[in-house]
C-alpha cells in the first residue's frame, strides 16, 4: 500500500479540502464581495468532488481507516447532491436578507468534507474525526444570523448538546477499544466473533448508539431539533435535514452492521426501541405545530423512525430499503425547504403554515410543488414516498417484525393528517397576502427538480434500486 | 401484444397535461378546459367500447394483456381484463363524460383544476380495474385518494374540510394494512402478478387468515360495509354533483372488485371461513342503513344510505360464491354504478337551481318538470329493484345466490328490498308530487338541454339493463364460472389433509 494509493483513494476528500483553503484565500483577500463566486466555486468543488468519488474504484486507505466502496459511493453522491443545493439555497437566502459573507460557501465545504469523511469511515478515530469536522462546521452555521437571537439560540443549543452527545459517544468508542483491544471495524468484528459479547461490550454499544441517535435526532434524543430547525436560516436547515440527516446515518449503519454482525440482538433491541419511539412521537408532536420549520423537524423524526426501521430488520433487504429511504427523504426535503424558502412577504421570511393560506390560486405552481412533496412524505402512490416505505416494511416483513410494520403504517396514517393540512391549507382556504413573487431561478429550479424526481421516481424506480442493493451488499460483505 | 390498455389508463392524464398547457385569460383557460376534459373522456368512452367489442367472452383469460419489466423481476407492469374487471373499465369510461357535462356550468371556480383533477382520476379508477400486479394495483387504488380529496374539499359545500379529511384518512388507514399484506404476498411468492398468484401460489391457512383480514380492512372500507361506512354520507353530500357521480358509481365497486379479485381466489379458506362475517356485516347494512335512509332531511344522504345499502346485497352475493350470486354481485354494481350516479345527477339538476338539497324545501315539482320527473322516476325505481329496470336483476340474482346458500340470509335481505322501496318512494313523493306551494319554487324550470342529454341515454341505459341483461352476461360468465371453480378447488385443497403427514402416520402404525 503506497502513499499515493491511498491519496488516490480520498481523493475525493482532497479535492474538497484544499478546495475549501483556496475559497477561504480568496474571501479573506478579497471580502464579501467575492461571495457570488465563491458560491459557483463551491458548487463546481462538489460537483467534481462527486464526480471524482464516482470514478475511485473499490479499495481501502491508511491501513483501512478509510474505505471506498459502492456504500460510500451511494451516500457521497446523495450528501454532495444535498450539499451543493444548500450552497445555492443560501446564497440565494443570505442575499435577500442583505447579510452575504463569504465564509459561507466555505464553512458548507468543510462540512461536505466532514460528511464525506464520516460516510468512508471504518475505523472508530476515523469516525469521530469526520463526525467532528462536520459537527464543528455546523455550529457556525445554524448560528450564522449572528443579529437573530433565535439564530444564536439555535447554534449555542446545537452545540451544548451536540458536544454531550459526542462526549457520550466517545466514552462508548472507549469502552469498545478496552472491551476489544482494537478501534478497527473489521478489528472488533473479528474479536466479537472469536470472544463473544461481554456486558461491558455492550455498555460501549449502548453508549455509542446513544451518541449516534443524537446526530439523526432520534427519540428520546431528539428534543434538540425543533429549537435548532426553527432558529437556524432555512437553508442552513435544510443542511441539517438533509445532508447531515444522511451522513449520520450511513455512518450509524457502518458503525453498527460492520463491526457488530455477531451482536446483532444487543443493538437490535435499542434500535427497535428508538424507532416505535420515533415514528411515535413523529407523528403524534407534529400535529400541534404551525411553524412549517418545526413541523418539519417533527416529520424528519418520523422519518429517522421508519428509516431505523429498515436497520432493525437487519438484513440485506433492510439496508438496501435504508439507503433508498435517504435518498427519497434527503431529496424530499431539499425540495420542500427550498419552497418555505420562498416564503417571504415584504422582503421578510414568514414561517406559519396558515400564511401559506390559498397559495394554491397566487402562486399555483409553487403550490403544486409543495403538495406534491407533502404527498410524497406522507406515504402516497404513486409518488417516491410510498416507494421508499414500502422497501422498508419489505425489510420488516421479512425481518418478522411483524407489529412493528403496523405500527409503522399506523403512524404514517397519523403523520397523514398534518401533511393534508398543509395541503389544504394551500388549497382550500381563502387566499393570504401573497408572497413576493421573485424566488429566485436556482431556488426555483431546485424545487422543480425534487418535484420531478418526485413525480417520475415511480417510472425508472429499478435504477435507483440498484445503486441502493449495490450499496447494501458492500456494507454486509 | 396491444396497447389498448394502457392507452385507456393513461390518455385522460395526457388531457390533464394538455389543459395545464393551456394559456390566456381565465374565461378563455375555462372554455378550453371544459372542452379538452369532454373530448378526451369522450375518446377515453369510444377505445372503452372497442375494448369491449374486441372481448372474447367465451375465454376466462387476461386478455389484451401487456408486460414490461418495472421494478424487480417479480414486479412487472402487467395489464390486462377479464370477464370481471373489463365491464368495470366501460362503466368508469361511460360515467366520464357525463360527470364532466354535469360539471359544465356549476363548476364556476377554478376550472382547469377541476378538470385535471377528473381526468386524473380517471387515469387512476382506469389503472385500479386493468392493473394486473398487486403492487400496480396498490398504487393506482391509493393514488385515487389525492384527486378525491382535493375534488371534495376545494369544490365541496359547507362542510367540506371535515369531509375530505374524513374520506382520506377513513380509506388509507384500511389500505395501508393492504399493503402490508401484499408485501408479505411477495415475499412469499417472489411475485406479485396477480395472475401467478391466482394460478399458483397456495398461501398457508394461516397465513390467509391475516392476509384476508388486511384486504378485508381496505375493501370493506372502500365498499362501504357497516359500521365503517359513516364517511361515505359525509363525502357525498359535501362532494360537488360529479364527485358524488363517482364516488357512488366507481370508487365504490372498487371494494367489491376486490373482493372478487383477490379475497376469493387467493385466500379462499379464510373466504369461507369469515364468510359469515361477511353476511351478517351486509344484512345489517341492508337492514339498518335502509333505515336510516328513511329518516334523512337531506337527498344525498339518502342517497348515500341506500349506496351502502345496495353494496350489502353486492358482499352478500359475492361471498355465497355461487355462480348466481358472483354474477348477480356484477351486475347490481353495474347497475348501481349507473343509477345511484343518475340519482345524483338529478339531485344536482335541482341544486343548480335552487341551491339547497333540503327535501323539506321541494315539493310538487311535476307540475313544473315533467321531464325531469319522470327521469328521476325511471332511476328511483331503478334504485328500488323494480323488474324491467337495471336494479331488478342484480337484486334478484344476488338473493337468488343467497338463498341456494343459506336461506336464512336471503330473508333477511329481503326485507331491505321492501324497505328500499320505502326510501325510495317516499323521496319521490316529497319532491316530486303534491301541490306546488313553495313560493321559490314557481319559478323552476324544466330541463335544459344540455340536462337532457346527459339524463336521456342514462335511462336507455337503465331500462335495457332490465330488459336485456345478455350482452353483460355474456362477459361475466365464464369467467364468473372459472373464479368459482378456482375457489372450490382450492377450498378442497386447504381442507383434504395433508398428504405427507398421512403417510407419515401409516408408517408409525
Amino acid at each position: 500500500m503506497s502513499i499515493q494509493n491511498d491519496l488516490y483513494v480520498l481523493l475525493p476528500e482532497l479535492i474538497l479540502a484544499a478546495g475549501a483553503m483556496v475559497l477561504l484565500m480568496i474571501g479573506a483577500f478579497r471580502g464579501d464581495r467575492s461571495a457570488n463566486m465563491l458560491t459557483m466555486l463551491a458548487v463546481v468543488l462538489i460537483a467534481v468532488s462527486a464526480y471524482v468519488s464516482m470514478i475511485v474504484g473499490d479499495d481501502s486507505a491508511f491501513g483501512g481507516a478509510f474505505v471506498m466502496d459502492s456504500f460510500a459511493r451511494f451516500t457521497k453522491a446523495v450528501i454532495l447532491w444535498s450539499s451543493a443545493a444548500c450552497v445555492l439555497l443560501a446564497h440565494r437566502f443570505f442575499s435577500d436578507e442583505k447579510s452575504e459573507r463569504f465564509e459561507l460557501p466555505v464553512l458548507i465545504v468543510l462540512a461536505s468534507l466532514g460528511m464525506s469523511l464520516m460516510v468512508s469511515a471504518n475505523n472508530f478515530i476515523a469516525l469521530y474525526m469526520g463526525l467532528e469536522l462536520q459537527s464543528l462546521a455546523l455550529y457556525v452555521l445554524a448560528a450564522f444570523n449572528r443579529d437573530s437571537v433565535r439564530s444564536s439560540e439555535a447554534g449555542l443549543k446545537y452545540f451544548v448538546l451536540g458536544s454531550l452527545s459526542s462526549g457520550m459517544m466517545l466514552y462508548g468508542i472507549s469502552m469498545i477499544y478496552g472491551f476489544t483491544g482494537t478501534m478497527d471495524f473489521a478489528g472488533v468484528a473479528h474479536v466479537i466473533k472469536t470472544g463473544g459479547v461481554g456486558i461491558g461490550l455492550t455498555f460501549g454499544i449502548v453508549f455509542l448508539i446513544a451518541g449516534l441517535a443524537f446526530k439523526i435526532s432520534a427519540v428520546p434524543f431528539h428534543m434538540w431539533t425543533p429549537d435548532v430547525y426553527e432558529g437556524s436560516p432555512t437553508p442552513i436547515t435544510a443542511y441539517l435535514a438533509t445532508a447531515s440527516k444522511v451522513a449520520s446515518f450511513a455512518l450509524v449503519l457502518r458503525a453498527v452492521v460492520v463491526p457488530f454482525p455477531d451482536a446483532f440482538h444487543q443493538w437490535q433491541q435499542i434500535i427497535i426501541f428508538i424507532s416505535v419511539l420515533s415514528m411515535g412521537l413523529g407523528a403524534f408532536a407534529a400535529i400541534g405545530q404551525t411553524n412549517i420549520k418545526r413541523l418539519m423537524a417533527y416529520s424528519s423524526i418520523g422519518h429517522m423512525g421508519y428509516a431505523l426501521l429498515g436497520l432493525a430488520a437487519g438484513t440485506e433487504l433492510g439496508l438496501r430499503g435504508v439507503l433508498f429511504y435517504l435518498a427519497f427523504y434527503s431529496l424530499t426535503n431539499i425540495g420542500i425547504f427550498a419552497c418555505v424558502q420562498a416564503m417571504r412577504r415584504g422582503g421578510r421570511t414568514v414561517e406559519d403554515i396558515y400564511d401559506l393560506a390559498g397559495l394554491a390560486r397566487t402562486r399555483p405552481r409553487l403550490a403544486f410543488a409543495f403538495m406534491v412533496m407533502m404527498l410524497s412524505l406522507s406515504g402516497l402512490p404513486p409518488l417516491a414516498g410510498i416507494l421508499a416505505k414500502a422497501f422498508i416494511f419489505l425489510a420488516a416483513i421479512e425481518a418478522h417484525l411483524y407489529v412493528l410494520a403496523v405500527f409503522g403504517v399506523l403512524t404514517s396514517v397519523v403523520g397523514a393528517y398534518y401533511y393534508l393540512r398543509i395541503v389544504k391549507v394551500m388549497y382550500f382556504d381563502e387566499p393570504a397576502q401573497p408572497f413576493d413573487r421573485e424566488m429566485g431561478r436556482s431556488v426555483a429550479a431546485i424545487a422543480a427538480i425534487a418535484t420531478a424526481f418526485t413525480v417520475l421516481f415511480v417510472v425508472r424506480i429499478d435504477v435507483l434500486l440498484d445503486y441502493a442493493d449495490l450499496a447494501a451488499r458492500a456494507l454486509l460483505k | 401484444m396491444s396497447h389498448l390498455l394502457s392507452i385507456i389508463t393513461f390518455l385522460p392524464l395526457a388531457g390533464a397535461l394538455l389543459i395545464l398547457a393551456v394559456r390566456g385569460r381565465s374565461e378563455t383557460v375555462a372554455r378550453n378546459a371544459r372542452w379538452i376534459a369532454l373530448v378526451f373522456t369522450l375518446a377515453d368512452l369510444a377505445l372503452s367500447i372497442v375494448l369491449w367489442a374486441g372481448f372474447d367472452g367465451s375465454s376466462s383469460a387476461f386478455q389484451f394483456v401487456e408486460r414490461h419489466r418495472w421494478l424487480t423481476d417479480g414486479i412487472t407492469y402487467h395489464m390486462g381484463v377479464d370477464g370481471i374487471s373489463m365491464l368495470f373499465v366501460v362503466l368508469t369510461g361511460l360515467l366520464m363524460p357525463f360527470c364532466i357535462l354535469a360539471s359544465w356550468e356549476s363548476i364556476q371556480t377554478r376550472v382547469a383544476e377541476y378538470m385535471i383533477a377528473f381526468l386524473l382520476l380517471e387515469t387512476l379508477m382506469m389503472g385500479v380495474f386493468t392493473a394486473l400486479d398487486l403492487f400496480l394495483f396498490y398504487l393506482f387504488f391509493e393514488g385515487g385518494l389525492i384527486p378525491m380529496f382535493i375534488i371534495i374539499g376545494v369544490w365541496g359545500g359547507k362542510r367540506r374540510v371535515y369531509a375530505s379529511y374524513k374520506f382520506f384518512l377513513y380509506t388509507l388507514l384500511g389500505s395501508v394494512l393492504m399493503l402490508l399484506a401484499i408485501l408479505a404476498m411477495f415475499l412469499y411468492t417472489g411475485t406479485t402478478d396477480i395472475e401467478t398468484i391466482i394460478d399458483t401460489a397456495h398461501f398457508p391457512v394461516d397465513m390467509q387468515f391475516w392476509m384476508w383480514l388486511a384486504f378485508f380492512a381496505s375493501f370493506a372500507v372502500k365498499m362501504p360495509m357497516w359500521p365503517v361506512h359513516t364517511w361515505l354520507p359525509d363525502a357525498h353530500v359535501e362532494a360537488p354533483t360529479a364527485g358524488s357521480v363517482i364516488l357512488a358509481g366507481i370508487l365504490l365497486k372498487m371494494g367489491g372488485y376486490g373482493f372478487l379479485r383477490f379475497s376469493l381466489p387467493m385466500f379462499a379458506s379464510a373466504s369461507v371461513t369469515f364468510a359469515p362475517l361477511v353476511f351478517a356485516l351486509s344484512i345489517v347494512a341492508i337492514i339498518y342503513t335502509s333505515l336510516v335512509a328513511l329518516a334523512q332531511e337531506d337527498m344525498k344522504k339518502l342517497i348515500a344510505y341506500s349506496s351502502v345499502a345496495h353494496m350489502g346485497f353486492v358482499t352478500m352475493g359475492i361471498f355465497t360464491v355461487t355462480h348466481q350470486g358472483i354474477e348477480g354481485g356484477i351486475y347490481q354494481m353495474l347497475s348501481h354504478g349507473i343509477v345511484s350516479g343518475a340519482l345524483f345527477l338529478c339531485v344536482g339538476v335541482v341544486y343548480d337551481r335552487m341551491h339547497t338539497r333540503e327535501i323539506a324545501a321541494y315539493g310538487g315539482l311535476v307540475n313544473r318538470m315533467p321531464m325531469y320527473a319522470a327521469c328521476f322516476m325511471v332511476f328511483t325505481l331503478a334504485n328500488v329493484g323494480l323488474p324491467g329496470t337495471g336494479g331488478f336483476v342484480g337484486e334478484f340474482l344476488t338473493m337468488l345466490g343467497a338463498f341456494i346458500h343459506n336461506t336464512w340470509i336471503a330473508i333477511f335481505a329481503a326485507t331491505g328490498v321492501i324497505l328500499s322501496a320505502a326510501y325510495a318512494l317516499y323521496l319521490y313523493r316529497r319532491i316530486i308530487f303534491g301541490e306546488l306551494v313553495k313560493p321559490a319554487l314557481q319559478t323552476i324550470a324544466d330541463l335544459t338541454l344540455r340536462e337532457a342529454a346527459i339524463l336521456a341515454p342514462l335511462v336507455v341505459i337503465t331500462i335495457l339493463m332490465g330488459v336485456y341483461p345478455k350482452p353483460i352476461f355474456d362477459v361475466t360468465s365464464a369467467s364468473v364460472a372459472h373464479l368459482v371453480r378456482q375457489h372450490q378447488s382450492a377450498v378442497a385443497r386447504d381442507s383434504a389433509p395433508p398428504r405427507l403427514a398421512s403417510v407419515n402416520r401409516g408408517g408409525a402404525r
